[in-house]
């Protein structure tokens, strides 16, 4: 019991009255509500659009939460986000095209891709500074990039264009399965970083971002710590891009490697605030639908620059996110 | 013709490799001596490569724009470096990731501003000895992949000269080794950092210029040279300025042996290759000391 109030204190306070069990129940109910709200609304709303919008707000989500498991509890800045999602969605492509695979064969087979990606990439840097972890990882997307590029099967830069098989009836259409399915991976990702923050996993992560050498004095198993956390990390990535060819029917490497996910990867658990699993959601669903509604009036250029410039403005001034900058307000006025 | 091929894969691939020495000499300073991970660097070359393409479009030399174009560089270095400083030096080295996000940000701010004002078309230069080559034997070297490749022994001499035997070029070493014991010997260690980080500002715009004259530049060739960079410097060894030549003409022979002998397509990976398998076999690097 004294660790878990010790961690109560840590977490926000207001709701430090309630019993971590009680919380944990309210927090099952409102991602089944999340869900449930998904599926009825696939019923209600006729246009389609709105779900090829809210499948890439969502998928956002579920990214910036993968992100932070391993950049915003451990402390580990991953500039390949792009290397797992793109590793998950050619996992998908690939089983699709050579089996006619379900969605539900292929997210699970993408999950193991990106966590053994992962794990080989901590295993080969993380005994270094985490400075070379981070260059690590961008040389880990053009490795993959230039790897898909030379497979011909996966249809090099072309691209690869495949029909997926039809979804459940009740679904509705494709855009509204697919959407519901990831929605799925989001909730579950959400769950999974906010079982790991209020686990010893997630004490053991903190520790890690403090102080290495403290936390490997005290008798942190830090090395294991940090290989769970890429795996973890590069699993949810990965499964993120699985549906991708679902949601498409096409998949090309310039966009899975490219330039804007990767950003979006690191900007939006930075603009929510990373110490904590409502952040990524918050940076995701402002950034992700301000961006939805950006790609129509400007330039995608301008575009990534403005979310270029955001970056760095909350790393200069608010390096704890929004949910940090309340934190602070809240503090002021008692 | 296996041997033409051979003779000539080495020759191309030292020079680049030479060249890939001048791009990292930069990141060698900032990184290698003062311990800042500028991963904006490879786009401040290529921020150089456009200025130089525009003061070549206007009837000047490369070389001589790059030249004119090192003062102000290493003033915008100077202030780039204040900025950063302001705001992460002095919360500690516990701020290195943040420091790393800023930098991503600050390159692709730069990259998609160039990408604005220029286009996505590539920028070139267009000098008289660009398509001559210089041959010896079964040897040929192109001018514009010799000509760059001339630039890096000759910056890095400069600058290791300037490390070796000035007193700022002392102090800088000094700074890499205990800013403690420096400011004890009434030095700004501040005023020291800013100066060398101000310098490698000034080298990327050297880069930029061997950069657009081997071939044609667009706003996001820096993204491959990152890794490329990256592995020439840690290859190196932290700070070891002689051995970023080494270690650039062995990433830039590897290369080329895989462009030649397997296929181009895969050369972008050889770097990562290498920087991965040093990060995990030998992190201290060829010449560098244990860390």
């Amino acid at each position: 019991m004294t660790a878990k109030t010790s961690l109560m204190t840590a977490a926000p306070p207001p709701a430090a009255a309630r019993a971590p069990e009680a919380r944990t129940l309210v927090f099952c109910a409102c991602a089944l509500a999340v869900l449930a709200l998904g599926a009825v609304l696939t019923q209600t709303i006729a246009n389609p659009y709105v779900f090829f919008a809210a499948f890439i707000i969502v998928q956002q989500v579920a990214l910036a939460t993968g992100w932070n498991v391993l950049g915003g509890y451990a402390g580990y800045i991953n500039f390949g986000a792009t290397a797992f999602y793109g590793a998950g969605a050619y996992t998908g492509a690939f089983l699709l095209k050579a089996y006619g695979a379900s969605i539900f064969l292929c997210l699970p087979a993408a999950a193991l891709v990106g966590g053994g990606l992962g794990l080989l990439m901590g295993y080969m840097t993380l005994r270094v500074q985490g400075v070379y972890f981070a260059i690590a990882t961008i040389a880990l997307v053009v490795m993959m990039h230039t790897l898909v590029l030379n497979i011909d099967y996966l249809g090099g830069a072309s691209g690869l264009a495949l029909m997926p098989p039809e979804p459940p009836a009740w679904t509705g259409g494709q855009v509204q399965f697919v959407f519901l399915v990831m929605l799925g991976i989001a909730v579950l990702a959400v769950a999974c970083a906010r079982w790991i923050e209020i686990s010893w996993v997630g004490r053991g992560f903190r520790a890690l971002r403090a102080s290495e050498e403290a936390a490997e004095c005290a008798g942190v198993p830090t090395f294991r710590l940090k290989l769970s956390a890429c795996a973890i990390s590069g699993a949810i990535l990965a499964m993120t891009g699985a549906p991708l060819v679902f949601y498409a029917s096409f998949i090309e490497p310039e966009t899975v490697f490219g330039l804007a996910l990767a950003l979006n990867a690191i900007a939006m658990p930075l603009i929510g605030g990373k110490k904590s699993w409502p952040g990524p959601i918050i940076g995701a669903v402002l950034l992700g639908s301000v961006q939805q509604a950006a790609t129509i009036t400007i330039s995608s250029e301008l575009n990534i620059l403005l979310v270029g410039v955001v970056l760095i403005g909350f790393v200069a001034a608010a390096p704890d996110g929004i949910l940090g900058l309340v934190d602070t307000l809240r503090k002021g006025r008692q | 013709m296996f041997l033409d091929q051979f003779v000539n894969a080495i020759g191309t691939g030292v020079m680049l490799g030479s060249i890939y020495a001048a791009l990292a000499l930069g990141l060698a300073v900032t990184f290698g001596l003062l311990h800042i991970p500028n991963i904006a660097h490879p786009a401040f070359v290529v921020a150089g490569a456009y200025v130089v393409a525009v003061g070549n479009s206007c009837g000047f030399d490369p070389l001589l724009v790059a030249l004119v174009a090192l003062v102000p560089f290493y003033v915008a270095g100077l202030g780039f470096y204040e900025f950063y400083a302001r705001l992460f030096e002095r919360r500690g080295a516990a701020d290195t990731m943040n420091a790393l996000t800023l930098f991503f940000g600050v390159s692709l701010v730069v990259e998609t501003a160039l990408l604005i004002k220029f286009g996505t078309n590539q920028q070139s230069v267009s000098v008289a000895y660009v398509g001559q080559s210089l041959t010896i034997g079964l040897l040929s070297l192109p001018y514009r992949l010799l000509v760059p490749a001339l630039l890096a022994p000759v910056m890095i001499l400069l600058l290791w000269l300037y490390l070796r035997f000035t007193h700022a070029g002392i102090a800088i070493r000094a700074v890499a080794h205990d800013e403690r014991a420096l400011s004890v010997s009434g030095i700004d260690p501040r005023w020291i950092k800013r100066h060398a980080f101000g310098i490698a500002a000034a080298t990327a715009v050297v880069a930029g210029a061997a950069l657009i004259i081997i071939g044609p530049v667009d706003p996001f060739g820096g993204r491959l040279m990152i890794g490329r960079t990256f592995a020439v410097v840690v290859l190196a060894g932290m700070g070891s300025l002689p051995g970023t030549i080494a270690a650039g003409i062995l990433i830039g022979v590897s290369e080329s042996m895989v462009s030649a002998f397997a296929s181009p397509s895969w050369a972008p990976a050889v770097a990562f290759s290498i920087l991965l398998a040093t990060l995990a076999l030998r992190p201290e690097g060829l010449f560098g000391a244990h860390r």
